[in-house]
C-alpha cells in the first residue's frame, strides 16, 4: 500500500473511477455542443440554449468533471516525472509547486465558469 | 591473519535449487539462523527445468496405489545398487512431502475429482508381480520443476530465510579436527570474499552435466559441490553413473520430458518403426531410461537413424491431438518449435540421448549427513557436512534414476536434512572454530587464481574437457577407449589448474566464476573417468562393450572414489529396509 | 560476419557507459542471441551477462536486443537482427551493475510486496486441498511467469515509479494468488492494492504483453484485479 495525500480521492480505485466517469460526461457534453455547432447556431440561439437551467447544470457538471479529470491527470504526470528519484530533493519542491499551480488554475477556471453561467 | 570478513549462521545451505530451498525452509521454520548461498537468483536454478513431474504414490490416479510398488520400481530401476533403506524412506515419506508442497501452493494439474493429476512415467509398475503400467507422476502440466521451485522460493520468502543471491561458494573450510565449519564465498556484485561460518553446511549444489558436450543441463550445472568435496579430500560414490536422457532435442540438447511418452508419444526410427517394441516388449517406450537410451543409440549405429546424417530418431506426438498437447505438454510444444523448428502437433521431434543426471555424488545417510569410509570399511560421518539433491548420493537412484524421482529425492531429502539439523542444533553442536590457517587453506585456490598470469583460455579448455567426456565416457563405454580418455584428462589437469584469468576486476566478474567452475568440472570428470574404467561390468546407465553383463558377484556395491590417491574402493549397498522385505536382485527386463 | 554492438560499463574503470562493436562469425546459422554472446565471450572474457538454463525457463538472460526486451536464449537472430546489425543493451530502467547485468532488487522488492505465496487460514487436510480442473485452469497464463523482468522494464510506468508501481510482473503474480481457489486472503490482498500507485499506474500501454517471452498477458491480469477492486468497493 503506497500512501498518498495529494491524490484526488486518496484511493487508486476512486481516482480511476472518477477519471472514467468524468471522461464519459465530458465526451457527452462535447458531443452535445458539437452537434449544436454543426447544426449551426447564432448568438441568440446560443444564449437561449444556455438560458435553460438544465443546460447550465449540464455545463457545471462538465466543468467539475473537467476539473477532476485535469487534476487526476496532472497529478499523475507530476508524480511520474517530478520526483525525488529522478531529480533529487528539488523534484519534491518542483512537484508541490506544480501541483499548487495546477490546483489554483483549476480553481480559477471553476469559479470563472460558475460566474459565466450564473453571473 | 586471513583478513576477511566472517558471517555466522546456524545452518548454511549452498545452492538455491529445490533441495537447498526445501532444506532452508525446514530450518527457517524452526527459527534457526539460516542462510542460502546461491550463485544465481534461486528461481534460476536448474530445478526450474524439470518438466514431467514428481513421482509419488499419493493414490490419486489409482486409489489402491502403494508406496511399496514405487519402492520396488525404484530398486529395480537402480539395477539393485540403490540403498533400500533410503528408497524405503523416500517412497514412504514422499506423499507427506508432496502434500506439503500442495499446501504451500504448488499449482498441480487436477483430476475431475479435484485431486493431483498423475501421469504414467517410465519404469512404473503395480508391484513385483504386476507389470501393469502405473500412473504415479504428479504433474503441473509439463512445468512441474518451475512450479515447484517458485513455490519453494515463495515459502522461504514467507519464512524470512536469508538469501545470499549471486554469491558463489568456492571451497570448504575445515577445522583442525577435519570437521566442516563453513565455506569461502564470493559476492559477485562486489567481488568481496567472505568466510561463511556455520554449524551445519548443507551442499545442495546440483549436478554437473556440463562435463559433457551435449547435455540437457543448464550452464550453471558445474558440479561445484563435488569439486569442493573432492578438493577437501572427501570421497564420492557411484560417480561413474550418468544418466543419458533418451529425448534431448537433437542439436540443441534441451530436454523433452518423458511425460511425452507417458501421455502416449513414442519413438520411431527412419523406417517409421516403433522400435522400442523390439527392445522392451512389455513397457516399450516407458522402459527404464538407460534401456531406452541404449536402444536408440543401437538404432542409430545400425543405420536406422533419421535425418541426413542418420544421427537421431524421432519422437512422435502428433497422434495425441492438438488439445492434449496444448493442455498437457504446452512447454514441450514451445521448446520444440523454438529449438527443433518442429511443431509437435504436425511433425515428430528429432531427439537423441543426452547427458541429463548424475546418479552419483557425495555419499550420505537418510539424514543428509555426508559420509566417508574408514580404513576398516565402516561408514564415518563427516562432522558439519550435509548434502541433498543431485549432488548427494543417498543412494536412491543407484545405477539408473527413474523419471520423476529426482524431484521427489530433492524434496524428501532436503526436508530430511533440515529436520535432522534442526534436532542436532537443538541438542547443541560443538565444533572448534576455524583457525586463520584453516581459512587461508580454504582460500588458497581462489588466491592462486587471482594471482595467476598467462595460461590457456577457459572456454577452450572447457570445450576440450567436454569433448573428451562425450567421446570417451558416453552411453557405451569401452576399457581401452576410456583409458585413452583418462590419459587426455591427465594432460588437461595441469592446464586447467593454470587456466588464464585475464580479467581480475571485482564487480560481477563472470570470467572468474567460469574459471573456478572449470576446476570443479574437471574434478567431476576425472572422478567419473577413473571410476567408470574401474567398474568392469554393465549395470544401469553404465554400459561397457567389453563387459556386457552385470556382475553381481563383484559389483553389487557402490563404487567409492577417493581423491587423495585417486583410488576406487567399494561400499556395501543397503539391503535392509525397515518395514518391508528386501527386494532381491533379479534380471532386469521391461 | 554479424556486427554486434554491446553496452559496456565496468564501475571500476569506466566513468560512463559506452558501446563496443564485435564481429561475430555465425557460420551462416540462425543462432540464438545467447549463442552469439557466448561466442563474444570467447573473444573478450570481460563481457558480463547472466545466463543459466539456455532454454527460456529460468529467466536469467532478459536483455534489450535491437530495442526490444526478450530472453537472449530463445531469441533467434532471424527475429532480432536488422540489416546485419545487433545492438544488445541491458534491460532498461534498472541500475546497471556491469555491462549487461542490471540490479534487479527493485523488481524483486515489488514481487515480494504482493506476498506471492498461498495464504490459507483453514487447517490443511491430510491429503492435498482439492481444486477442480476449472479452478486450476484459472491459474494458467499466470503461474508460468519466470521473473525475467522483460515486461516490467518495458513499462514506462515502471520506469518512472519502480518503487511505487508494482509493475506488470508483480501484478501478474498478485492476480495468480487472487485467482487461486485455495487462497483465503483475497480481501487483505485487495486492500493492500487500492492506492493510486500499486495497480493504477498501469495505463494499459501493453508493452508488457508485447515483450513477454512466455506469451503471458499482464495487462489482462491487471484488468481482473481492477474489476475485483471495483466489485469489492462499490
Amino acid at each position: 500500500m503506497v500512501r498518498s495525500v495529494t491524490s484526488f480521492g486518496r484511493s487508486g480505485l476512486s481516482d480511476w473511477l472518477v477519471q472514467r466517469v468524468s471522461g464519459v460526461i465530458l465526451l457527452a457534453y462535447f458531443l452535445y455542443i458539437g452537434a449544436a455547432l454543426i447544426g449551426g447556431v447564432d448568438y441568440l440561439a446560443w444564449r437561449e440554449m444556455f438560458a435553460s437551467t438544465g443546460m447550465r447544470v449540464f455545463t457545471l457538471l462538465a466543468l467539475l468533471s473537467l476539473a477532476a479529470h485535469a487534476w487526476i491527470g496532472m497529478w499523475a504526470v507530476s508524480t511520474d516525472y517530478m520526483t525525488e528519484r529522478l531529480m533529487g530533493p528539488k523534484g519534491n519542491v518542483l512537484r508541490i509547486a506544480f501541483q499548487i499551480a495546477c490546483s489554483l488554475v483549476i480553481f480559477v477556471y471553476v469559479i470563472w465558469g460558475i460566474q459565466i453561467l450564473w453571473g | 591473519m586471513s583478513g576477511i570478513r566472517t558471517i555466522s549462521f546456524d545452518g548454511v545451505i549452498v545452492g538455491g535449487g529445490g533441495a537447498g530451498m526445501r532444506a532452508a525452509l525446514q530450518l527457517a521454520q524452526s527459527g534457526y539462523k539460516t542462510a542460502v548461498i546461491s550463485k544465481v537468483f534461486p528461481t534460476r536454478s536448474h530445478t526450474v527445468s524439470a518438466q514431467g513431474g514428481i513421482t509419488c504414490a499419493i493414490a490419486s490416479a489409482d486409489p489402491n496405489d502403494d508406496w511399496r510398488w514405487h519402492m520396488y520400481d525404484t530398486v529395480k530401476g537402480s539395477d539393485y545398487i540403490g540403498d533400500q533403506d533410503a528408497i524405503e524412506y523416500m517412497c514412504s515419506v514422499g506423499p507427506e512431502a508432496v502434500f506439503e508442497l500442495e499446501h504451500m501452493g504448488l499449482p498441480f494439474s487436477r483430476t475431475e475429482e479435484g485431486r493431483i493429476y498423475q501421469r504414467p512415467f517410465g519404469g512404473q509398475s503395480k508391484g513385483p508381480d504386476n507389470p501393469t503400467q502405473a500412473a504415479r507422476t504428479c504433474a503441473a502440466a509439463d512445468r512441474t520443476g518451475h512450479a515447484l521451485l517458485h513455490t519453494l522460493y515463495q515459502g522461504n520468502m514467507k519464512n524470512n530465510t536469508v538469501f545470499f543471491n549471486e554469491w558463489y561458494a568456492t571451497d570448504i573450510v575445515k577445522n583442525q579436527d577435519g570437521a566442516v565449519v563453513g565455506v569461502i564465498a564470493i559476492c559477485l556484485e562486489t567481488g568481496e570474499t567472505v568466510y561463511v561460518k556455520s554449524k551445519a553446511t548443507v551442499f545442495a549444489t546440483g549436478g554437473a552435466g556440463r562435463i559433457y558436450a551435449s547435455t540437457t543441463n543448464a550452464h550453471i550445472n558445474t558440479g561445484d559441490g563435488i569439486g569442493m568435496a573432492l578438493r577437501a579430500g572427501f570421497p564420492v560414490q557411484d560417480i561413474e553413473m550418468w544418466q543419458f536422457h533418451p529425448t534431448g532435442i537433437h542439436g540443441a540438447g534441451t530436454l523433452v520430458t518423458e511425460g511425452c511418452r507417458g501421455e502416449g508419444g513414442y519413438l520411431i526410427n527412419k523406417d517409421g518403426e516403433r522400435f522400442m517394441e523390439r527392445y522392451a516388449p512389455n513397457a516399450k517406450d516407458l522402459a527404464g531410461r538407460d534401456v531406452v537410451a541404449r536402444s536408440m543409440v543401437l538404432e542409430i549405429i545400425e543405420g536406422r537413424g533419421c535425418g541426413p546424417e542418420g544421427d537421431h530418431v524421432y519422437l512422435k506426438l502428433d497422434h495425441l491431438g492438438e488439445e492434449v498437447l496444448e493442455s498437457r505438454l504446452p512447454g514441450i510444444c514451445e521448446l520444440s518449435r523454438t529449438f527443433a523448428h518442429a511443431d509437435p502437433v504436425k511433425e515428430p521431434i528429432p531427439v537423441v540421448p543426452t547427458c541429463h543426471y548424475m546418479m552419483g555424488g557425495i555419499p550420505t545417510n537418510v539424514h543428509g549427513q555426508a559420509l566417508t569410509v574408514d580404513a576398516d570399511g565402516n561408514d564415518q560421518i563427516i562432522p558439519g557436512l550435509y548434502a541433498c539433491g543431485e549432488v548427494a548420493c543417498v543412494s536412491v537412484h543407484g545405477a539408473n534414476r527413474l523419471g520423476g524421482n529426482s524431484l521427489l529425492d530433492l524434496v524428501v531429502f532436503g526436508r530430511a536434512s533440515g529436520l535432522y539439523i534442526e534436532s542436532a542444533l537443538r541438542d547443541g553442536i560443538e565444533m572448534r572454530d576455524a583457525s586463520d590457517s584453516d581459512i587461508e587453506q580454504g582460500m588458497a585456490r581462489l588466491q592462486k587464481l587471482n594471482e595467476s598470469s598467462g595460461g590457456e583460455s577457459v572456454a577452450d579448455l572447457r570445450k576440450e574437457l567436454q569433448n573428451t567426456m562425450q567421446n570417451h565416457f558416453g552411453v557405451f563405454r569401452n576399457g581401452e577407449f576410456m583409458r585413452e580418455g583418462i590419459k587426455k584428462l591427465d594432460d588437461l589437469r595441469g592446464r586447467i589448474e593454470n587456466a588464464s584469468l585475464a580479467d581480475k576486476s571485482m564487480a560481477f566478474n563472470t570470467a572468474r566464476i567460469e574459471a573456478l567452475e572449470l576446476h570443479n568440472l574437471f574434478e567431476v570428470a576425472e572422478a567419473t573417468a577413473i571410476t567408470a574404467e574401474a567398474r568392469d561390468e554393465s549395470r544401469g546407465a553404465h554400459a561397457r562393450e567389453d563387459f556386457q553383463e552385470r556382475d553381481d558377484e563383484n559389483w553389487l556395491c557402490h563404487s567409492m572414489y577417493y581423491p587423495g590417491d585417486k583410488r576406487v574402493g567399494k561400499r556395501a549397498v543397503n539391503f535392509e529396509p525397515k518395514t518391508v522385505d528386501t527386494f532381491q536382485p533379479k534380471v532386469r527386463t521391461y | 560476419m554479424l556486427q554486434v554492438s554491446i553496452y559496456r560499463y565496468n564501475p571500476e574503470t569506466d566513468s560512463e557507459p559506452s558501446m563496443q562493436d564485435f564481429q561475430v562469425d555465425t557460420g551462416g546459422k540462425d543462432l540464438m542471441v545467447l549463442d552469439v554472446l557466448e561466442l563474444i565471450k570467447t573473444q573478450d572474457t570481460t563481457v558480463g551477462y547472466r545466463r543459466s538454463c539456455r532454454e527460456g525457463v529460468c529467466g536469467s538472460d532478459g536483455l534489450n536486443m535491437n530495442g526490444k526486451n526478450g530472453l537472449a536464449c530463445i531469441t533467434p537472430l532471424s527475429e532480432a537482427v536488422k540489416d546485419n546489425k545487433l545492438v544488445i543493451r541491458p534491460l532498461p530502467g534498472l541500475p546497471v551493475i556491469r555491462d549487461l547485468v542490471v540490479d534487479m532488487s527493485m523488481f524483486y522488492a515489488q514481487y515480494e510486496k504482493v506476498q506471492p505465496y498461498l495464504q490459507n487460514d483453514t487447517p490443511a487436510p491430510a491429503i492435498e486441498r482439492l481444486q477442480s480442473p476449472e479452478d486450476r485452469e484459472k491459474l494458467d497464463g499466470l503461474y508460468e511467469c519466470i521473473l525475467c523482468a522483460c515486461c516490467s522494464t518495458a513499462c514506462p510506468s515502471f520506469w518512472w515509479n519502480p518503487d511505487r508501481f508494482i509493475g506488470p510482473s508483480g501484478l501478474l503474480q498478485a492476480y495468480r494468488f487472487l485467482a487461486d481457489s485455495r487462497d483465503t486472503a483475497t480481501d487483505e490482498r485487495l486492500a493492500k492494492l487500492d492506492d493510486p500507485f500499486s495497480v493504477f499506474r498501469c495505463h494499459g500501454i501493453q508493452n508488457c504483453v508485447n515483450v513477454c517471452p512466455k506469451g503471458l498477458n499482464p495487462t489482462r491480469a491487471i484488468g481482473h484485479i481492477r474489476n475485483m477492486l471495483l466489485s469489492r468497493a462499490t
